[in-house]
């Protein structure tokens, strides 16, 4: 039973942990909420000043803006949908009887542990560079013109390179959870002369949901703020259509000074990774009631 | 009666599984193979044989001076990682061994500054950063890292430190041991395997974090993720000094990565898939 004594020791020892976490999280999330209620320039502080909702007013009115928050969508869907029908694609193959099965394990999970800008370089000048690249050798191979995947197919040469360093997360994960499905429920199912398809539709895949619902909601957040792969890469470019949330808060804050407005833009961010996040804490938070 | 696999079927899935699985560590492969070439070779063409030539990772070295970063990159992934261990630790043992009504909610509310998005504190961040003379400096990106991945480390620890049978604190506790002794003798044997494969993957993620590592700092402080991102402005076409660069920014953490799969999958999803 718990004592006073202990109880007390037991805050105590959580303090440190709630107590950092609670600055990190409060003191600069309120200076963003009240920069994103100021014009603050740090290179003309003449006309600084509390300026109600302009900031969200002028970031709205952005024509970066909406196409920076449609570039998040697109990102992350579609590298959600090619990493979870990948993965599970994957961890069903991975799952089967192969031989070398432990290497083959290994080197499809490694683009998961290639930092990000070292993934974004490689595959933009050893892969998809329009004169150099493995692809242009492929295509030249083939008869075919390179494509210059960056001057005109930025946003799909991004995903890709997202997709790959995420698919890996994915099978792991789904493979995890593939290989604790019990054995004597598939032979049974095979006895009872399920196909492969309604195996996979009835006992398989609702096996999984637990893990896909997790593939998917942890990497929602991580691919809500892409950043170094669209730095390294394009730099938000041709024109903004590269851009996403993010890179867009980090050219107004970090490149024209306009704090305002980042500052606003920051603030949707939470918003937008609130929703998510919302739906996330729900999904893992069953798991703790077990 | 178990299933009959037959060598047919175990052909075809094993060479299926490997071509997916060469076409998914290609790029990797390829930046390993470019290193050994010299940069001549690296652009003519599609050619998986190299000369063999080491004179891009000596130039590497000579030239930006490889090894300041990669020595922060260790200093910093190793320094948060033991920092939040140390701040972590109590708060997750704590959670596991004496739970209130309110451990669930402080363990959502701690995921919950996990999914804050950066950006959105980037300005305030390097505010403070830049009027405390942090900007640039080990320490200050050293916290930093602490602080985005405690989150992670409390929660991986708590699922580790809940398998640990509480009826042996307890039998320790009727035999007189003090709270001291319990910790030393009993739990903390327990409990290495749980904090050794928790400081593996924090390592893994800290030495990855590319966006503060990159922001905040410089020179003096700057990581292999600042130094390879400096690769990004076009100065030429230096594929193989780049390829040398990557591998040498990888390798460790790929190998370490290797060890710890099993442990990935745990503390990614926070512990949901075991």
């Amino acid at each position: 039973m718990a004592t006073q004594q202990t109880r007390s020791l037991a805050r105590f020892m959580m303090a440190p942990s709630v107590i950092l976490l609670f600055v990190w999280m409060i003191v600069p999330l309120l200076f963003t909420l009240w920069f994103s209620f100021q014009q603050y320039n740090p290179l003309n502080p003449i006309r600084n000043g509390f300026v109600g909702f302009s900031n969200y007013a002028l970031f709205y009115s952005n024509p970066a803006f909406l196409s920076s928050i449609l570039n998040t969508l697109i990102i992350v869907i579609s590298v959600l949908v090619i990493t979870v029908v990948g993965g599970i694609l994957l961890a069903m193959l991975l799952d089967q009887p192969i031989w070398g099965q432990g290497v083959v394990r290994i080197l499809v999970i490694s683009p998961f542990f290639v930092m990000p800008p070292v993934a974004a370089l490689v595959w933009k000048n050893m892969i998809m560079h329009p004169q150099y690249g493995v692809f242009a050798d492929i295509a030249r191979f083939f008869g075919a013109q390179p494509i210059d995947w960056f001057g005109q197919h930025p946003l799909t040469a991004i995903i890709l390179i997202v997709a790959w360093q995420w698919l890996p997360f994915a099978t792991l994960i789904l493979l995890t959870s593939l290989q604790s499905l019990d054995g004597e429920q598939k032979e049974a199912a095979e006895m009872d002369g399920a196909g492969f398809l309604s195996r996979f539709w009835y006992l398989t895949l609702p096996h999984m949901s637990r893990a896909i619902t997790v593939v998917i909601l942890i990497q929602t957040i991580f691919l809500l703020s892409i950043y170094a792969e669209i730095l390294v890469t394009t730099n938000g470019g041709p024109g903004y259509a590269s851009t996403n949330l993010p890179f867009l808060v980090y050219q107004k804050a970090l490149l024209e000074f306009k704090i305002g407005q980042a500052s606003a833009g920051g603030v949707i961010a939470v918003i937008l990774a609130n929703i998510v996040a919302f739906f996330a804490m729900r999904a893992v938070g069953k798991n703790l009631d077990k | 009666m178990a299933r009959a696999v037959t060598t047919q079927h175990k052909t075809i899935a094993t060479a299926a599984a490997w071509i997916v699985a060469l076409l998914i560590f290609f790029p990797i492969l390829y930046t390993i193979i470019t290193s050994f070439k010299s940069e001549q070779e690296a652009i003519q063409g599609f050619n998986l044989i190299p000369s063999g030539t080491f004179e891009s990772y000596s130039e590497v070295q000579q030239q930006s001076g490889y090894f300041k970063f990669f020595f922060n990159s260790v200093l910093l992934s190793v320094g948060s990682t033991i920092l939040a261990l140390i701040v972590a630790i109590p708060a997750a043992w704590s959670m596991a061994f004496s739970p209130t009504k309110r451990t669930k909610d402080v363990l959502m509310w701690m995921l919950s500054t996990k999914m804050m998005p950066a950006v959105a504190v980037l300005f305030p961040i390097y505010l403070i950063f830049r009027d405390s003379g942090l900007l640039d400096s080990r320490i200050g990106l050293t916290v930093m890292l602490m602080l985005i991945n405690l989150p992670i480390v409390v929660w991986m620890l708590y699922t580790y430190f809940r398998e640990i049978p509480g009826e042996i604190l307890e039998a320790a506790r009727m035999d007189g041991a003090s709270l001291w002794n319990e910790i030393i003798y009993v739990l903390t044997p327990m409990a290495i395997p749980g904090i050794a494969s928790t400081m593996l993957l924090n390592i893994i993620l800290a030495w990855n974090e590319a966006f503060w590592t990159i922001r905040l700092t410089t020179t003096n402080a700057a990581p292999l993720t600042a130094f390879i991102s400096s690769f990004s402005s076009p100065q030429g076409l230096f594929w193989a000094k780049l390829s040398a660069a990557s591998t040498l920014a990888i390798a460790p953490i790929l190998i370490m990565g290797w060890f710890s799969q099993k442990q990935l999958v745990r503390g990614l999803t926070f512990g949901a898939v075991k």
